[in-house]
């Protein structure tokens, strides 16, 4: 959900853009981290935890907790809080340690 | 191999003063941050300060990030390296720096003296289900709505009543989002009296002497359970309230950044009133290695006002140190001490002050 009025901030946010998750076609604003385009289009499970595969959801927001990992063009383990969105990225769930298949 | 005066570990409030001070020196500075926007937890601030003018007081966090960015901008001696993390400290006092996060590009930095303003993470909290997505930390929060405009959820739960428990509280209702209530472990509200009278005016409770004991969902928050607890931190039977909310906020308290201090051999100690472990250092900020400075949260957990004076006296010292003339310095360096000792004369700062004790390497004695 974006936040449409506020008292004191203005937000200017870049080009929207179309990337997947998991196939599905998404908009988001390119240069905004990942995980916040996919939180604000109301996605709440980014990746699967390795033992228990329990969901892990947006946390730290400063590439510290490993909460937000997810894979992106086929690449494993990306901190999807702190890497920018880009105009037809690939993004997908990650399920426990990641692959490259 | 980069080649440098001084590096700058961290682009928050104190690396962005001691920057901005060392280079007015004449200081060539490298200054290394990981997040995709300078000005750490700055640029999340839509509150006024405190203090005085000389600390910004008036000004928002917003904007004081804003004129430190500017000022940086003009000088030509400070390269920045944005969105790359400081992964280790080699003992031939080289700094491996990887830039990025796909496609990372590995730097190596050869500096002369280093300051770390690293700042601090966020406490977490040990309650049933505190995995679930939703359960977000208090600064996580903040990033989401006030940088990039995005809701975290639509029904928070604050868990802390410091002063950033009840700031995040009051910039969530700010920005049109729901706070159901705040829990507060303690029995007395930690943080300002003034922010908490914003929050209870607008209605929302403060629950002292409670905790978080459940959270229940599937792929998510949904409800949340929160109970009285005792002198000795014990929950009481019968005293359970189930909350309906989809967002759990945590402002339990942060911990100093300070891997690469213990890496680079400081003398760490633990002090429970700076926040966890700090390195030993000198009034000057500067640890028991000869070029190793620290400022702000790093150094023990306080507040931006207090960042800003730390990293300018380290900033200072630092050019010093490399014999950069500064006329004045002794008057400089005093003046900022006074400054920092103005800002930490009320009620609130003993237990930073009596912190600072613990860990201050006094004049002549190693």
């Amino acid at each position: 959900m974006r936040i449409k009025e506020h008292p004191i901030l203005e937000f200017n946010p870049g080009k929207k853009v179309k990337f997947t998750l998991d196939g599905k076609e998404m908009e988001g604003y390119e240069g905004e981290p990942v995980a916040a385009s996919l939180v604000a289009a109301g996605v709440k499970v980014l990746s699967k935890s390795i033992k228990y595969h329990r969901p892990r959801g947006f946390f730290c927001a400063i590439g510290k907790c490993s909460s937000c990992l997810m894979k992106i063009n086929g690449v494993p383990n990306v901190r999807t809080c702190v890497t920018k969105l880009e105009p037809g990225m690939k993004v997908e769930t990650q399920k426990g340690k990641g692959d490259f298949n | 191999m980069k080649k440098t005066d001084i590096a700058i570990i961290g682009g928050g409030p104190a690396g962005l003063s001691a920057a901005i001070y060392a280079a007015s020196l004449g200081v060539k500075i490298i200054l290394i941050d990981d997040s995709l926007k300078l000005g750490g937890q700055l640029i999340k601030q839509t509150h006024k300060f405190f203090g005085s003018t000389k600390q910004f007081a008036g000004i928002r966090g917003i904007d004081i990030a804003r004129q430190l960015l500017n000022k940086i901008e003009k000088y030509k001696n400070i390269e920045i390296i944005p969105n790359a993390t400081v992964t280790g400290y080699y003992k031939d006092g080289i700094l491996t720096v990887v830039q990025g996060n796909r496609n990372e590009r590995l730097i190596k930095i050869k500096p002369k003296k280093i300051i770390v303003a690293t700042g601090a993470s966020e406490n977490m909290l040990p309650f049933v289900n505190n995995d679930l997505p939703g359960v977000y930390g208090a600064g996580a929060v903040q990033t989401l709505m006030n940088l990039y405009g995005v809701a975290p959820g639509n029904n928070v739960l604050m868990i802390g009543a410091g002063n950033i428990g009840l700031i995040v509280s009051y910039q969530l209702l700010q920005a049109g989002i729901h706070v159901e209530a705040i829990v507060e472990a303690l029995p007395k509200i930690g943080g300002y009296l003034v922010h908490a009278s914003k929050i209870r005016r607008l209605g929302v409770p403060i629950y002292t002497s409670h905790t978080i004991k459940n959270v229940y969902g599937t792929d998510g928050v949904e409800k949340a359970v929160i109970s009285k607890i005792n002198k000795n931190f014990e929950f009481i039977p019968d005293t359970e309230k189930e909350l309906k909310v989809d967002t759990i906020c945590l402002a339990v308290g942060l911990s100093p950044l300070s891997e690469l201090l213990w890496q680079a051999g400081c003398q760490m100690k633990y002090s429970a009133r700076l926040g966890g472990y700090v390195s030993l250092r000198d009034g000057n900020m500067k640890t028991n290695l000869d070029n190793i400075y620290i400022a702000g949260d790093v150094a023990g957990i306080e507040e931006a006002s207090s960042a800003m004076i730390e990293g300018k006296i380290a900033g200072l010292n630092a050019a010093i140190s490399l014999n950069y003339k500064c006329d004045n310095y002794r008057e400089l360096n005093e003046d900022l001490k006074d400054e920092l000792n103005e800002l930490r004369a009320n009620p609130l700062s003993e237990k930073i002050k009596a912190g600072i004790k613990e860990v201050l390497i006094e004049k002549g004695v190693k």
